[in-house]
Formats: structure tokens, C-alpha cells, sequence
């Protein structure tokens, strides 16, 4: 295993000190690109790393750049977006958290590479803990003199906000984030215009997640060529950080390859299923991404295919890429799973996660707002032994009409993985239309007795 | 009476008006600076940033009201917040709901009836690998049981909510102290042991008694 890169620092004693994290190589990418390269160059290194945006879409950051094309007296701005509220996500907390000057210098040389003077941090609001650790960390870079007036001595201001935001899950959308950041309502904008051309303040801006930017650095230390090549898979580099939450052994976060495969996630990193049980069902990247079932095997006979290679084999063998996993009918999403054992019932499961939907629909489209608050029904329906077979294919048909209707792309992010759930276990969606479920049926049967101390 | 922001918060204000091209975009910060002193967005309050940030009362609530932080009504002492999504409720986070039910007398949704604690369920608050977990006020606390809320709670009740947080709460994702590193990534597989169980699925030694 090679050594680690995004996360080097996180052993670091007091890692979040400017001190530490200098004796431990901070900032000297920046001083070097700040002093001694070109915008354009650092552009093309990061557009060369296949370096895709790590908040859940997976847009190539590069190419992203690219679409700035600034009007005369335009001022661009650099966007941060640090909401996560993903459920089941919890790797850009580490960054700020534990290596914040990462950040701040991945935001320096982003700032320097795209023409723009301030980097605004947008971070959750339930994260007042990061936001205190990141703006020690920025008082600190200004007080050395890498942010302010003359960043590293050069005739290009840079500045660095945190803005907290205050429990809105719908403003890690990028455009609601924009509207939060100016002091209004989380409310998504319609697209066009894309934030590039008319974001923050009406003027041109990128929004790039936290480990997106926090990549940067080491990209333009590498090399953009040689860092992509650190990934497993053509047109998609480098390392990332992989969540794993819920029934393993070993929850938490590894930096890897991108190109590992679920079963080595869970099995090899994650310390296995909790307690050896069978594995059941593996949310891939966040609540928004379709289910993978371990007993399902992909179907890609034909040798055009992009899973050929993988054909017959279980979902969870496919290298876990953004291309890949669209092809296999999910979303890598932010890359944080959530592993169920054979305890859970996947109808309470997903009743579970439509809850959270339902609580956090903004409520601007119709087929939203409405479409989020009757799966609900329906699914408290088949829990409580109120449903009929029918609302199986009623779930089916809800979502569909959610989908491709909307001003953002929450309401797809609810009725894609409501369709996935339906699709690979119907039938314990039957048995509840049928039997209702069982009065004290719970996630945490496998955990209880050490929660609660009862041996 | 009207409101006032203490003389130092209103030189925060005047230093995060500077942040932003726009007075507007002032707002989320300045409720934060008077929520934090205030306890809740009071008229009074709304009134007072009306003033400062040149924003209607209607602007300034419909704004409140969007968020779930920002409380338009008084709240306990201090919040309490159990996170119910999935990845905590695999772990037990309806087991750590009810047990605070219990303990505090009232439901979620409510406050205690000594007015010190209100609880609240929250939604995935981005500590999933550390379910289940609950936040109270601007502190996190991971991989709970029950014993350690209990030595929490008590804590707050004997010393007060900083100090229970500097003895309890975690930072960085790994439920590890605060101060520390817990150092729970790695990029190098960990050997899938029963060991392994031990150490990530238990609060951090050095914050709990006993490993019951
Ligand atoms: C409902 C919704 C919630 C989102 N939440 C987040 C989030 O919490 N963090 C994040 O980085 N991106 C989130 N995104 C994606 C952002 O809109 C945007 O694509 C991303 O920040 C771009 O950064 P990247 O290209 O570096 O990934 C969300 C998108 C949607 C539709
Ligand atoms: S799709 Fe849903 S969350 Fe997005 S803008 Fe419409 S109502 Fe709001
Ligand atoms: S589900 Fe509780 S922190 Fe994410």
C-alpha cells in the first residue's frame, strides 16, 4: 500500500497548527505555485488528474475551470462547499477538522489557477467545531502572510471566508448554497445560468467540495499525469476517501485508490460485517445512490459493455468508479457506504431515508414536495400493516414522476434510490403489503445489547 | 426591551460586514452572533438585525424559518440532538433516543420540565462511522451507549455544558478526543480481526470508566 497523501497529516500531533502542519511539508506547494508557475500550467495539471469533483455528481474539476469565461470588471469567486449532509457521509469533516490548512492551501493555489481574490468555505452549521478549527487555521496563513494583500510576496490578494450555515440539507446543492451565502433562503435556482457564468453575488463562480480542493495540492506537487495514474481507472484519478458506516467491524475512514472494489471496502478496510454476518445490502455513496445488492450479479454480456470485464460477477466486485458505478445503475456519489446486515428490513430501511427526504424537500416544485410526502405515506402504510400490493408499484410510479420535473436534482436523488430499493427487493416489499411488519422491528437488533449495556 | 449585541459581538459584525460585497449576505452570521447570545431569534432580535443589515422583519424571518438551527421560540438551556438517520439508527440511535427520553422526562420535540435540556431528533449530521451519536449545542458526542450519555448528561448537570464538552466531546470524525488525533484513517487495510471491533466500536478509552 502506498503511503497516504490526502490524509498524511491526520497523525500529525496538533496536525491543525500551522506549525505542525508546515514541519510536515504545508504550504510549500503553494509558495511554489504562487511564485514560480502559471495559472494556465496549474489548470492543466489539474485537468490532466481526471480529477472528478468529490461533493457527489463527479463532474471532472478541470473541466469545470474551463467553462470560466469572465465579462470585463467580472470578479470571480471560489466556493467551497462543506455542507455535507449526505446521509451516511462524514469524510470532509476529517479534512477541516484535521488537516485544515489543506484546505486553505488547496484554496490558495484553486484561487491563484482560476483568477479569483476570495474563497468563500461554506460549512454546515452543526460543524461548529470545524468552522472554529478552519478559521484558526486561515488567521494563522494570513498572519504568515499566505492569504492577504500579498500572498507569498506576489501581486495577487487571495482572502478566505467561512460561512456557517444553519441546518438546511438542501444547501449543499450548489445553487442553494449560493442563495444561503448571500442571506437568503436555501432555495435551489433554476439552471441556466450555471454557477460558472452567474453564481455567488451574480458573478462568475466555481463551487467545488471540500476534498475536491483538498486534492489540489497534491496534484500540482505530482504532477496532474502521474496522480491520476494513482487511480485504478482510465479518466478517473487519484486517491480518495471512503466512508463506511453502519454494520461493520471497522467503521471509518480510508484513504484509497479510486478503483478499489466494494468487497475490499468493506472486507479489507472495514474490518468485514459486524460479527461475521451475512452482508445484505451496501448503500454506495450517500442515501441518494441506488442500493447494490451482494447477490446480484451484473448483467453485461455483450463485449461492448463497460462492465464486460465484471460480467456474472456480484455488484459489489465492480471497481467503484463514477463510470463505473453509472453503468452499473447507481452513483458513487460522495463514496461513503453504508453496509446492512441480514438484520435490516429493507422496507423500514427505506422508510428511514424517505423520512429524511420528506424533512428536507424545500418544497418549490410540486413534484417534490408532494412526491416526498406520499412515499412517505405509503411506505408508514406498509410498515404499520395498512398496505396493499398495489402501493409497491405505486412507490415505482411516484417516483417516476418525481424525476426530470424539478428545479434541482434532490427530487432524482430520492426517487432514484426509492426505484433501486423496489427493484432488488421487491419481494420483502410484498411480504410487508401483505404481513405489515412486525411490531418491534428495528435496524439495530445486531447492536442493541452493547448500546444499551444489557449483556 | 430592545436588543443589543455585546460591544464585542458588534465589532464582529462590523468585521464580517467587510467579508462580503453585499450587506445581505451578513445575515446568516449576525443571527448566529445573536442566536449564541440570545438563545433564540426573538421579535426583538429580528427587529435589531433589521436595523443593522437594512432588511425587512419578513426578509428576516422568512429566513429563520427556513433554517432548523435557528429557533424562533425560546428552547432549554441547551439542546440536545439525536441524530435518526439510518447510518445511526444501524447502530442504535433509537436506543440512545429513548434512554434521553427517559432520562429527561419528555419527548423528542420537547423540553425537560427543569427547562435545562430541550431534545431535538436531527437529521445525519455527518458522523455516521461514529453512530449513534447525538450533538448538544456545538459539541459532538460519538459512539455512545447509554453509560457514557448517562456520564455526559451528569456531567452537564454537575459542571455545566463546557466543561462535560471538554471532558466528552470529539472532533475529526473519529470520535477520538478532542485534543487528539484518533488517527482512525489509514490507508493501509486494518487486519480484519475481532480487535478491530473492539477499538472503533467503543467510545475512546480515556472518556469512558469502564468497557461494560
Ligand atoms: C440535494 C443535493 C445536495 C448536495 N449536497 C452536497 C454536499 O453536501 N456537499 C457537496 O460537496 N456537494 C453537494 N451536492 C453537489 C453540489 O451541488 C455540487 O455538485 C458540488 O458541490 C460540486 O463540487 P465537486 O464538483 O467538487 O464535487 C449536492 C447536490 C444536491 C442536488
Ligand atoms: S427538487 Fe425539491 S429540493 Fe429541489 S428545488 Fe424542487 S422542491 Fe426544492
Ligand atoms: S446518520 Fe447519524 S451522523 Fe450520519
Amino acid at each position: 500500500m502506498s503511503k497516504p497523501l490526502l490524509t498524511s497529516r491526520y497523525g500529525v500531533e496538533e496536525s491543525w497548527k500551522l506549525a505542525n502542519a508546515e514541519r510536515a511539508g504545508a504550504y510549500e506547494v503553494a509558495r511554489q505555485a504562487l511564485t514560480a508557475r502559471k495559472p494556465a500550467e496549474l489548470r492543466e495539471e489539474v485537468k490532466k488528474a481526471n480529477l472528478r469533483g468529490r461533493g457527489g455528481a463527479g463532474f471532472p474539476a478541470g473541466v469545470k475551470w474551463g467553462f470560466l469565461n469572465p465579462e470585463e470588471g467580472e470578479r470571480i469567486y471560489l466556493v467551497i462547499n462543506a455542507d455535507e449532509s449526505e446521509p451516511g457521509t462524514f469524510k470532509d469533516r476529517s479534512i477541516m477538522d484535521l488537516d485544515p490548512h489543506r484546505l486553505v492551501e488547496g484554496a490558495i493555489i484553486s484561487c491563484f489557477a482560476i483568477d479569483a481574490h476570495v474563497a468563500y468555505i461554506y460549512v454546515r452549521g452543526e460543524l461548529a467545531f470545524s468552522v472554529n478549527r478552519l478559521e484558526e487555521a486561515i488567521a494563522e496563513a494570513r498572519q504568515a502572510g499566505y492569504l492577504g494583500e500579498r500572498p507569498f510576496g506576489i501581486d495577487h490578494p487571495i482572502d478566505v471566508h467561512v460561512h456557517a450555515g444553519a441546518g438546511a440539507y438542501i444547501c449543499g446543492e450548489e445553487t442553494a448554497l449560493l442563495n444561503s451565502l448571500e442571506g437568503r433562503r436555501g432555495e435551489p435556482r433554476l439552471k441556466p445560468p450555471f454557477p460558472a457564468v452567474k453564481g455567488a453575488f451574480g458573478m462568475p463562480t466555481i463551487v467545488n467540495n471540500v476534498e475536491t480542493i483538498a486534492s489540489v495540492p497534491d496534484i500540482i506537487e505530482m504532477g496532474g499525469d502521474a496522480w491520476s495514474a494513482l487511480g485504478r481507472l482510465p479518466g478517473d484519478g487519484g486517491v480518495r476517501i471512503y466512508g463506511v458506516s453502519g454494520h461493520v467491524n471497522n467503521p471509518g475512514l480510508f484513504e484509497a485508490p479510486v478503483g478499489i472494489t466494494m468487497r475490499e471496502l468493506i472486507d479489507d478496510y472495514a474490518g468485514g460485517v459486524l460479527d461475521g454476518r451475512p452482508l445484505k445490502a451496501v448503500i454506495p455513496g450517500g442515501s441518494s445512490t441506488p442500493v447494490l445488492d451482494p447477490q446480484r450479479k451484473v448483467d453485461a454480456p455483450n463485449e461492448d459493455h463497460p462492465l464486460h470485464k465484471w460480467h456474472g460477477q456480484s455488484e459489489i466486485d465492480v471497481p467503484m468508479g463514477v463510470d463505473t458505478y453509472r453503468a452499473l445503475g447507481t452513483m458513487l456519489g460522495t463514496c461513503c457506504a453504508i453496509v446492512m446486515d441480514d438484520t435490516v428490513n429493507m422496507v423500514e430501511a427505506c422508510r428511514n431515508l424517505m423520512r429524511f427526504y420528506k424533512h428536507e424537500s424545500c418544497g418549490q416544485c410540486t413534484p417534490c414536495r408532494e412526491g416526498t410526502g406520499w412515499l412517505v405515506d405509503v411506505l408508514d402504510g406498509l410498515c404499520n400493516g395498512r398496505g396493499k400490493p398495489e402501493d409497491v408499484d405505486l412507490l415505482v410510479d411516484i417516483s417516476n414522476n418525481m424525476m426530470g420535473n424539478t428545479i434541482c436534482a434532490f427530487a432524482d436523488g430520492t426517487a432514484m434510490p426509492m426505484l433501486g430499493m423496489v427493484q432488488k427487493f421487491r419481494q420483502e416489499f410484498m411480504d410487508a403489503a401483505v404481513h405489515g411488519l412486525p411490531d418491534d422491528v428495528r435496524h439495530d437488533a445486531s447492536v442493541r445489547s452493547s448500546v444499551e449495556g444489557v449483556a | 426591551m430592545a436588543f443589543a449585541l455585546t460591544p464585542e459581538r458588534e465589532q464582529q459584525v462590523d468585521e464580517i460586514l467587510t467579508r462580503y460585497p453585499e450587506r445581505r449576505a451578513a445575515l446568516l452570521p449576525v443571527l448566529w452572533l445573536c442566536q449564541r447570545q440570545n438563545g433564540w431569534i426573538s421579535p426583538e432580535v429580528a427587529e435589531y438585525v433589521s436595523k443593522r443589515l437594512e432588511l425587512s422583519t419578513a426578509v428576516i424571518k422568512g429566513v429563520v424559518t427556513f433554517y432548523t438551527m435557528f429557533f424562533d421560540e425560546p428552547v432549554g438551556e441547551n439542546v440536545v440532538w439525536v441524530c435518526r438517520t439510518l447510518s445511526c439508527d444501524l447502530r442504535g440511535g433509537k436506543a440512545i433516543q429513548d434512554h434521553l427520553e427517559k432520562k429527561l422526562g419528555c419527548a423528542a420535540g420537547h423540553t425537560s420540565a427543569d427547562g435545562k435540556f430541550t431534545l431535538l431528533k436531527a437529521e445525519c449530521l455527518a458522523a455516521c462511522g461514529q453512530a449513534p451519536m447525538v450533538q448538544i449545542n456545538d459539541y459532538y458526542y460519538e459512539n455512545l451507549n447509554v453509560q457514557q450519555l448517562d456520564r455526559i448528561l451528569d456531567a452537564h448537570a454537575a459542571k455545566g455544558g463546557e466543561a462535560a464538552a471538554a471532558e466528552f466531546s470529539s472532533c475529526a470524525s473519529f470520535g477520538a478526543p478532542r485534543g487528539s488525533n484518533g488517527g482512525a484513517v489509514t490507508s493501509a487495510p486494518p487486519p480484519p480481526t475481532k480487535e478491530a471491533v473492539r477499538v472503533a466500536s467503543r467510545p475512546p478509552p480515556d472518556s469512558t470508566g469502564d468497557e461494560s
